[in-house]
């Protein structure tokens, strides 16, 4: 594999993803050219339909794009099985889904376990939750959590297995501002502390100046990266 | 359409693999309904057409022998509206290539014209000529068992002298739908045979010339058959009348009666059963199918859709799935209701045509139970859904309360992963919902139980009947009381090992207001072919000067306990009314009987050591050469060769069993999978989100079927020693529901009985699995990014 940085975690060419929706073909990606690299955190940017999503699926391994090559490390993600991409989503990728999606038959401590069980070397579920500020609330059930905690539990649960990508979809979406700060200020921390290449999409530039670099698509397109000079702390955003 | 209608139709589509499990329950359901209740109106209608058609009267009586003017004086009785007498006679028939014992029964047809009461139909040949000597008509089960055609020949041996008849027809009558030997058990087309002939053929070999010993009568319109038979037997005293009796007490008749009674019964039974078990099914499956509608609920309140309209719209998705279950229960139910009819008349029931019918009134019946059932269980839902105001609908559910399971609170945490949890916390935050789903898969494995319980309770019957309590390999009946030395030459014959010789009397017997009319057998207290059991089924001696009766005797039909004293009306001879103490309680499954020792009844009877036949053990291979010798005397007049019923009544019984056996499998087998391929496919769509995550997060998709399949394992396991009680209890009321004077079903079941219950709910649960395997592997990951609820 031919490495255009050293420090590549992701590296995709010429990504393309058509969606046949009964008869409509919807084109979601239109030739992405991208390297992510490791320990930084970008922003995905851009309105609804502009392939974000996809893009950030592709990554994860849970799609595969109609047309071009993705690599994890030296690994070929595109042609890849079924059973190599749940390995690959098991060992290597943590998800923030934008509601959680944590178990309810589970506690916080627990939840972060279910992943923690099933992986190589992972953190003590009760480190990664003391990571996200919950120490303290370890046995509660997510019934008996606000909805900012239990995205933190959710960020734990990702962070737990040590992975080497954070893949966040609208962690903040369903969030106030205030929440949404707290949210993203442990994301910023597990970025800082854990070195885990952090990608997040969003919708609201506001988030965008936390990021090292952010990535604008429009139209299944990157019509922009930005790198950011100076980054902002989380807590000094607001939208 | 309507949008509304639409969506019903599309929802209908969606839901086509639950919708489809559910019609499968309620057609479990509705056929079982539909078949009792269509077979027994069919049997009922076909008997009751036939009896008109074919005039069968109303009162006979047997006597020893009358002359025929005596006839005269019967008629004019008040209350007779058509009399006729008859010369009836039994006889010893010889078919070529079969060497076992036959028996017949030969009644006289008019030397002119055709008989008034008791017509033959004729279903090949003809009657007899006028004044013929050796023409016969056959009974058609006789007939065909033995492939006679008309034209055929076959010996008789009348009243000890061979004689060659030439067979003219075959023919069924109201007389003998149900052809049984007198005495025995269960029927044997093989080895009995009811035959006509001409009346003055007959009478002249059984010195009948004028006189006659049968009579049957008609009454007239609002005539009492009680007064008339009281009439009838004053008069025919004289004659050695045996006691009149009314179409009650007709063998044939009593018989399809108690049959008939079964069936009723069987269509109350079963079908409460399952519509029941269907009903309770379809209130789980559909409350929590509606459930899951809830944010549709929401949505079409917040358009401004009225409360009615929207609870019809999900009544209207219930009934639909309800009609699509009616009809094929119908249909089904129908055909077996036909093959059921087919196999009574085949088997048990001779009657010259079928009248199948299925009245609109069951269809209706089955409807509406289906649907109470199916809009019972859709309506709770759906009010609460209703009610729900539209924006807390739409809300994305909180996240479902739990909590630490009981099995982690006892300290078992420690062995269990995070999955095993998932699990049991999930089954035991809606206790009764789990219960509920047990209870239904339990109903299945006992319906599947129920339906395979009676070849067991048959070979049970059997073996108390035949291996311990009448051993004998000969039942043979002498044609009139003989002295007791008679034995003494039967066990001279080669090839005899043992004789217990036995008198039967026939008789009613008393006590207070309940009666019974039959015999009572005299048979040896140190009897070892012919013995009676106790109540655990050890023989037990029959005490001397008074009479056992068998329990269902003496508790359901007499009412007496040991000690009270019993009236005894002895219909034969010069016929003593005497009072008998009751000495105890034998066990019996099949029939009912009243056992005094030989010597006791000969001393009620005020006579000598008298007996009425012989039971006998007979030395295996020496069978054919004694029946030989045995047919060779004109006194010996019935026999019955015990292996060989046993053979017959299995053959009988073998298609009914197989029949029941295929309708109960195919019913439990569809009551099953709906249950359990319900409840995992709601178990899906309720946890499909929660299961779609873990697989984002890495979890295979073994391992989330772990979790879903796991509970419906745990479920399913937890429901098959429940299910085996629930079939114990269903056999339970089955044996109590079926109890008469026929028989008594045992309370017995085999492990083949649980392994059918058990197999049933397991291989239900396996293909179940296998589908939401297959589920599984489509669950969409993307969309649980995006979605909520």
């Amino acid at each position: 594999m031919s490495s255009p940085s050293a420090n590549a975690v992701f590296v995709a060419r010429g990504l393309t993803k058509v969606y046949r929706m009964g008869e409509v073909e919807v084109q979601a990606l239109r030739g992405i050219d991208l390297v992510l690299k490791r320990g930084e955190l970008v922003v995905l940017l851009g309105p609804s339909g502009s392939g974000k999503s996809t893009l950030l699926n592709i990554l994860g391994g849970l799609d595969t794009p109609s047309g071009g090559e993705v690599y994890y490390l030296d690994h070929k993600l595109t042609g890849a099985s079924e059973t190599e991409l749940t390995r690959f989503r098991r060992e290597h990728v943590g998800f923030v889904f934008q509601f959680y999606n944590l178990i309810p038959s589970l506690t916080a401590r627990e939840n972060v376990a279910a992943v923690t069980e099933i992986s190589a070397s992972p953190m003590r579920p009760e480190d990664a939750l003391a990571l996200v500020g919950l120490g303290n609330r370890l046995d509660h059930f997510p019934a008996q959590l606000s909805g900012g905690e239990q995205q933190r539990v959710a960020i734990a649960r990702a962070v737990a297995k040590n992975p080497a990508v954070l893949l966040c979809d609208e962690p903040t979406g369903a969030r106030d501002s205030t929440t949404g700060v707290v949210v993203l200020e442990v994301l910023e921390k597990v970025n800082r502390e854990l070195g885990t290449l952090t990608v997040l999409i969003t919708h609201n530039a506001g988030i965008a100046d936390m990021a090292d670099r952010v990535i604008r698509l429009s139209d299944g397109r990157i019509v922009d990266i930005h790198a950011s000079a100076v980054k902002k702390p989380a807590h000094a955003l607001s939208w | 359409m309507k949008a509304l209608d639409r969506k019903l139709l599309r929802d209908l589509w969606h839901l086509r693999g639950q919708g489809l499990a559910i019609a499968a329950v309620i057609m479990g359901g509705v056929a079982t309904l539909v078949m009792s209740l269509s077979t027994y109106d069919s049997l009922a209608g076909t008997r009751d057409r036939f009896y008109a058609e074919y005039r069968f009267a109303d009162v006979f009586a047997s006597l020893k022998r009358a002359p025929e003017p005596v006839a005269a004086r019967l008629a004019a009785i008040p209350g007779v509206e058509r009399l006729e007498t008859r010369v009836k006679a039994g006889v010893k028939l010889e078919v070529e290539g079969f060497s076992d014992p036959v028996t017949g029964q030969l009644l006289s047809l008019p030397d002119v014209g055709e008989a008034w009461l008791n017509r033959l139909h004729f279903k090949r040949g003809r009657s007899v000529v006028p004044w013929s000597t050796d023409e016969v008509v056959l009974s058609d089960t006789f007939a065909d068992a033995h492939g006679f055609q008309p034209g055929d020949r076959l010996a008789a041996i009348i009243n000890g002298k061979r004689k060659q008849l030439t067979v003219v027809g075959v023919a069924v009558s109201p007389e003998y739908v149900y052809q049984i030997a007198p005495g025995a058990m269960f029927p044997d087309f093989k080895r009995y045979g009811v035959l006509w002939m001409g009346r003055s053929a007959l009478a002249a070999a059984y010195d009948m010339d004028g006189a006659f010993n049968q009579v049957s009568l008609t009454l007239a319109r609002g005539a009492r058959a009680e007064d008339v038979i009281d009439r009838v037997d004053a008069i025919l005293a004289a004659y050695g009348g045996t006691g009149a009796y009314g179409r009650k007490n007709q063998f044939s008749n009593r018989f399809l009666t108690e049959e008939l009674k079964q069936l009723q019964t069987m269509a109350t039974v079963f079908p409460a059963i399952f519509l029941g078990v269907a009903a309770f099914l379809l209130n789980v499956v559909l409350s929590r199918l509606i459930a899951l509608q809830r944010e549709q609920i929401a949505i079409l309140k917040a358009f401004g859709y009225r409360y009615a309209a929207i609870g019809a719209h999900y009544v209207k998705l219930v009934l639909l799935m309800a009609v699509f279950g009616v009809a094929a229960g119908l249909a089904l139910g129908a055909w077996f209701g036909q093959g059921l009819s087919q196999v009574y008349t085949e088997t048990t029931f001779r009657f010259p045509y079928l009248d199948y019918q299925l009245r609109p009134g069951v269809a209706l019946v089955a409807f509406v139970v289906a649907a109470v059932a199916a809009v019972s269980g859709t309506l709770f839902s759906v009010i609460r859904a209703v009610r729900l105001p539209p924006a807390e609908g739409m809300r994305a559910e909180t996240p479902a309360v739990y909590r630490v399971a009981l099995f982690e609170r006892i300290g078992l945490q420690r062995w269990l992963a995070a999955p095993t949890r998932m699990i049991l916390r999930h089954l035991e935050r809606r206790p009764l919902k789990s219960l509920l789903t047990v209870l239904g898969i339990a109903c299945a494995c006992g319906l599947m139980m129920v339906g395979n319980y009676q070849k067991g309770a048959i070979d049970f019957m059997v073996d108390v009947q035949f291996r311990q309590a009448a051993r004998e390999d000969l039942a043979l009946a002498f044609i009139e009381p003989t002295s007791g030395r008679a034995l003494h030459e039967l066990a001279a014959l080669p090839g005899v090992d043992r004789v217990e010789g036995y008198r039967d009397v026939a008789a009613i017997l008393r006590f207070g207001q309940y009666r019974h009319r039959g015999a009572i057998f005299g048979i040896q207290p140190e009897g070892q072919l012919h013995r009676s059991l106790d109540r655990s089924l050890r023989p037990v001696a029959v005490p001397p000067g008074g009479v056992v009766l068998t329990d269902h005797l003496a508790t359901n039909i007499l009412r007496v306990k040991p000690g009270d004293l019993l009236t005894v009306e002895v219909l034969e001879g010069s016929r003593p009314v005497r009072q008998v103490p009751v000495l105890g309680i034998t066990k019996q499954y099949l029939g009912v009987s009243a056992y005094m020792q030989q010597d006791s009844l000969n001393a009620l009877m005020r006579e000598g050591d008298t007996v009425s036949g012989a039971y006998l053990a007979v030395q295996p291979g020496a069978e054919s050469t004694l029946y030989a010798q045995l047919n060779a005397r004109p006194r010996v007049l019935g026999m019955v060769a015990n292996a060989s019923a046993i053979q017959s009544f299995y053959a009988t019984i073998g298609e009914f069993i197989l029949f029941y056996t295929l309708v109960a499998t195919v019913l439990a087998g569809a009551i099953g999978f709906g249950v359990v391929y319900n409840s995992a496919r709601i178990s899906l769509s309720e946890r499909g989100r929660e299961l779609a995550s873990l697989r984002v997060l890495g979890f295979t998709r073994g391992e989330i079927a772990y979790i879903l399949l796991g509970e419906l394992a745990l479920l399913t396991l937890a429901a098959i020693p429940v299910g085996i009680l629930v079939g114990v209890g269903l056999v339970g009321i089955l044996v109590v529901a079926f109890q008469s004077e026929l028989y008594r079903l045992p309370l017995i079941l085999t492990p083949e009985n649980y392994a059918m219950g058990a197999s049933v709910v397991l291989v239900s649960a396996v293909l179940s699995g296998l589908l939401l395997w297959h589920r599984l592997g489509r669950l969409d990951l993307v969309a649980v990014l995006k979605t909520r609820e």
